[in-house]
């Protein structure tokens, strides 16, 4: 299992530097770009909790004989 | 276990942190972040639930139970966790009304996975009967 702490100050990284993207990019007028960086990163941290959660539905159906 | 309990705490502590600092600049993110230290949370705690699991299989063996009846004990207890991760996902997310689907949901089927053993159950009870 390749999980530990760092994915979460990853995540939460991620979120503060687009967030800060977003502003500047709105502050420079460019509110379409803002909305695309913003879209972006949310795919981003998808696909890594998507990851962890089917990671996790595998386990159970593993562990509670699901199997079949 | 005890070195797990305050890893756990430990990292919950951190993982509301950083959500609360995420939530004032995107809430989405923040979700999503809670999201995956649930997932994680419930992976580590998977390895445990394997232990206990294996006891209750090898006396369930030693007392010569039938083999169906703890596998669907175990379904049911899998889907009752599953369930309420869902559930408690959705609330998270402010899905109050999405939340109690889930939960209506893991309800109905573990009636229904229970339904056969039910079954088998009035059926030796009415073999006992005499007459």
């Amino acid at each position: 299992m390749g999980y530990d702490v760092d994915t979460i100050f990853q995540i939460a990284g991620i979120g503060i530097v687009v967030a800060m993207i977003h502003t500047v990019l709105k502050q420079m007028g460019k509110e379409d770009w803002a909305q695309w960086v913003t879209l972006i990163g949310f795919v981003v941290i998808l696909y890594m909790v998507a990851t962890i959660v089917d990671d996790l539905f595998q386990r159970i159906r593993s562990i509670f004989l699901f199997i079949g | 276990m005890s070195l797990d309990m305050i890893q756990i705490v430990g990292f919950g502590l951190v993982a509301a942190f950083l959500s609360m600092i995420v939530k004032e600049q995107k809430p989405a993110y923040a979700f999503l972040l809670t999201l995956f230290v649930g997932a994680m949370i419930f992976l580590f705690l998977l390895d445990h639930i394997v232990i206990a699991f294996q006891l209750i299989e090898t006396l369930a063996n030693q007392a010569n139970i039938n083999m169906i009846y703890l596998e669907t004990m175990l379904k049911i207890i899998g889907i009752a966790y599953i369930a309420e991760f869902g559930a408690q996902i959705a609330r998270d997310a402010d899905e109050g009304a999405i939340a109690q689907k889930i939960e209506l949901a893991g309800k109905v089927l573990i009636v229904v996975m229970a339904l056969p053993i039910f079954n088998v159950l009035i059926e030796t009870v009415i073999s006992l009967i005499p007459g």
